[in-house]
């Protein structure tokens, strides 16, 4: 029963990383209707960005000061590189067959990853505990102050995503959007202002998850941004792309089904499978789920593009 | 370049330059090395995986991002059937086949291709209801599945050696003709590559013969309709659960003959050559060149096989300008990376597109372009 409890804890610990991420794709799908495949490695970035930044400042400064001021600058390099990578790589094929931005987003990926080996070099990369490594007990599980924070922060911003997003103009805007362009643009909306805040605002969210998952692992490299990146596509697709609800829905899903999957696979299979095969459970769910309901979880609309 | 307004005779000449061509490529490239011959071959190998994925995403518009497991199936199926790997994990394969495993060629490439295929309506009939990105996801979903188990099948029941690979496979030999060793032909010696670009030619050749008489079949024309339109395709009677499942099953197969081929070319395999990268690089390959159109796809791959391997060659200096601080490898990926940019900016068709390709969607596109997110795949 321990085991189980802990396993919940680390599942909605990163089940709510990849949530964070989840959100970034799932609202750039909402808008224009496109996989981005370089959210991963605007994840990557900064992470990297906020390493680079502790490294310089970490003397100077209090702990949790140094990551605050980490976190604030990785999210806006972050924003930056996202904004300029909509401008370059996806505004000029608004209105291109569907596969063309796609394959510009795979393109950015690569490109990224190889930017960021040039500037970081390709070794693995150790990233500093501020926080205590002191685990809490908890109940016969324990949770380190890391994942508090991680539970935290994300449980903050999920309450200010909602808030924009159903509480303000921009918000207001995005819906607008996300729903009809044309529609919205006779409004007086500006399509292409809400496309840019959307990255902006998507990109926010990756650095911050990048942080959370450097800090809970401990270490940054170049091909980081991958595995997240993947996961967290999956679970915006599981939630229902578009659906922003849906996209913390299926983040903590995934993290509970992979986490508590790895925790007793080994045992229900005699262990014939072991707990590599973690990322099979994650997309037999997939398969499973939109066998039975082909636009995910809490999806409305059927999914006609493409 | 439009290949239908040329002349009969015109055609006729370019075809026989080509075809020329195309034949003295090897024996030319030999003469800077075997290498150059070895990236002619993988070239071919990559076009012939591209026509596979261009059956599904060309013609019948269904988005696979897990392409690459059908390769890994091919290759697998025939890198157990034909090297000593079974019989030395299992008695009972020691019983039987004392020397190892190896089977006939009629035997392992067949079945490579017809257990690919079975994959592939695996993978079809889950996802017949699916559409556009959610196919996406799950075909991705797919590749990582068989992936996994190619790195995992290792114990406790020894079958694909997880990631050291099976070695020691069998290479191409029929009727006593091995492909695996230098052969004299009138005083002139032919290496086992130079041999093994004559056969994944003469295999492309018989698959664009093939992917051509499908694309102007009823079968085709169905996938096109699919593609297009589903809804309307069904309502016009096609039965789009067949059909699509069709195409799935066709390319699958064309990725399972390609993989057996890699493996006996190769003589090796492991995991670490199905990974989902190999599978966005193939889509690339199809977009780039131009999809749904054949010489846009073959173009499409021999430049994305071939040019990062080129490239290595060119980046020694480079490497050695810049202090060592650009690997080659590093420097291959950047300029592959700038390349599907910069060709999607330029050109968003495709560097070949076809001309007749998604005419449909632009016309609808013309009259609701405020929800036309760009026209289908």
């Amino acid at each position: 029963m321990d085991i189980f409890f802990q396993q919940i804890i680390n599942g909605l610990v990163l089940g709510s990383m990849y949530a964070l991420v989840a959100l970034g794709y799932t609202m750039v799908y909402g808008i224009i209707g496109l996989i981005n495949f370089a959210h991963g490695e605007v994840l990557m970035v900064g992470a990297l960005v906020s390493w680079t930044v502790i490294g310089f400042i970490q003397p100077l400064l209090p702990p949790w000061l140094v990551l605050l001021v980490a976190l604030v600058v990785a999210c806006l390099v972050a924003a930056a590189l996202n904004y300029t990578i909509e401008r370059v790589a996806y505004r000029p094929l608004r209105n291109s067959p569907r596969l063309a931005p796609l394959i510009t987003a795979i393109g950015m990926s690569i490109l990224l990853q190889t930017l960021a080996m040039i500037i970081w070099k390709p070794n693995y990369k150790s990233y500093p505990t501020l926080l205590p490594s002191e685990p809490i007990s908890l109940g016969g599980a324990s949770i380190t102050p890391t994942q508090i924070m991680i539970l935290v922060v994300t449980a903050l911003t999920l309450a200010g995503l909602m808030w924009l997003v159903h509480g303000t103009k921009l918000g207001r805007a995005m819906r607008a959007t996300a729903e009809n362009q044309r529609v919205a643009a006779l409004m007086g909306v500006k399509p292409n202002n809400v496309i840019s805040a959307t990255f902006v605002i998507g990109a926010m969210l990756a650095a911050l998850a990048g942080v959370m998952w450097a800090s809970n692992y401990g270490t940054v490299q170049h091909a980081m941004g991958f595995i997240p990146g993947i996961k967290a596509f999956t679970a915006a697709v599981l939630g229902g792309i578009g659906n922003l609800a849906g996209a913390v829905v299926g983040g903590i899903l995934l993290g509970l089904i992979e986490s508590i999957g790895a925790g007793y696979i080994g045992d229900l299979t005699g262990g014939v499978l072991g707990s590599h095969y973690v990322d099979i459970f994650a997309f037999a769910v997939l398969i499973v789920v939109l066998t039975l309901r082909p636009s995910g979880l809490l999806g409305e609309r059927i999914a006609d593009r493409a | 370049m439009n290949f239908s307004q040329m002349t009969t005779r015109q055609r006729l000449l370019g075809i026989l330059l080509a075809a020329v061509g195309l034949l003295v490529l090897p024996i030319l490239l030999q003469g800077f090395g075997s290498a150059w011959v070895r990236i002619a071959d993988m070239a071919l190998l990559f076009v012939l995986l591209a026509l596979g994925l261009n059956i599904v995403v060309g013609y019948a518009g269904l988005l696979d991002l897990g392409f690459v497991a059908f390769f890994a199936v091919g290759a697998y199926m025939f890198g157990l059937l034909a090297s000593p790997h079974l019989s030395d994990s299992f008695p009972a394969f020691a019983a039987m086949f004392p020397n190892g495993v190896h089977m006939p060629l009629w035997v392992a490439i067949p079945l490579g291709a017809a257990i690919a295929g079975i994959f592939g309506i695996l993978l079809g009939a889950p996802t017949l209801k699916l559409r556009g990105d959610y196919l996406a996801i799950v075909t991705l979903g797919f590749g990582e599945i068989i992936r996994v188990f190619m790195n995992n099948l290792d114990h406790p029941y020894n079958i694909t050696n997880g990631p050291k690979g099976i070695s020691q496979i069998d290479p191409i030999h029929f009727f006593g003709f091995s492909l695996g060793q230098r052969w004299d032909f009138f005083g002139y010696t032919v290496t086992p590559v130079v041999m093994y670009y004559y056969l994944f030619l003469a295999l492309v050749l018989v698959s664009v013969v093939i992917c051509h008489r499908l694309e102007l079949s009823r079968i085709g024309r169905a996938w096109m309709a699919i593609r297009e339109d589903e809804t309307a395709a069904k309502a016009m009677g096609i039965n789009t659960r067949n059909m699509k499942l069709l195409a799935f099953a066709m390319g699958a197969t064309f990725g399972g003959v390609s993989g057996a081929m890699f493996a006996a070319f190769q003589g090796f395999i492991s995991p670490e050559s199905f990974s989902l990268m190999e599978s966005i690089m193939i889509v690339a390959m199809v977009v780039l060149g131009g999809i749904g159109h054949l010489p846009g796809v073959v173009l499409g791959a021999v430049l994305l096989a071939s040019l990062p391997e080129m490239l290595r060659y060119v980046a020694g200096p480079l490497q050695a300008i810049t202090d060592g601080r650009l690997d080659s490898s590093i420097l291959r990926q950047l300029l592959i990376a700038l390349a599907m940019i910069i060709i999607m900016l330029l050109r968003p068709r495709g560097l070949w597109p076809s001309p007749e390709h998604g005419k449909s969607r632009k016309t609808a596109e013309g009259k609701n372009k405020a929800s036309a997110q760009g026209s289908a795949a």
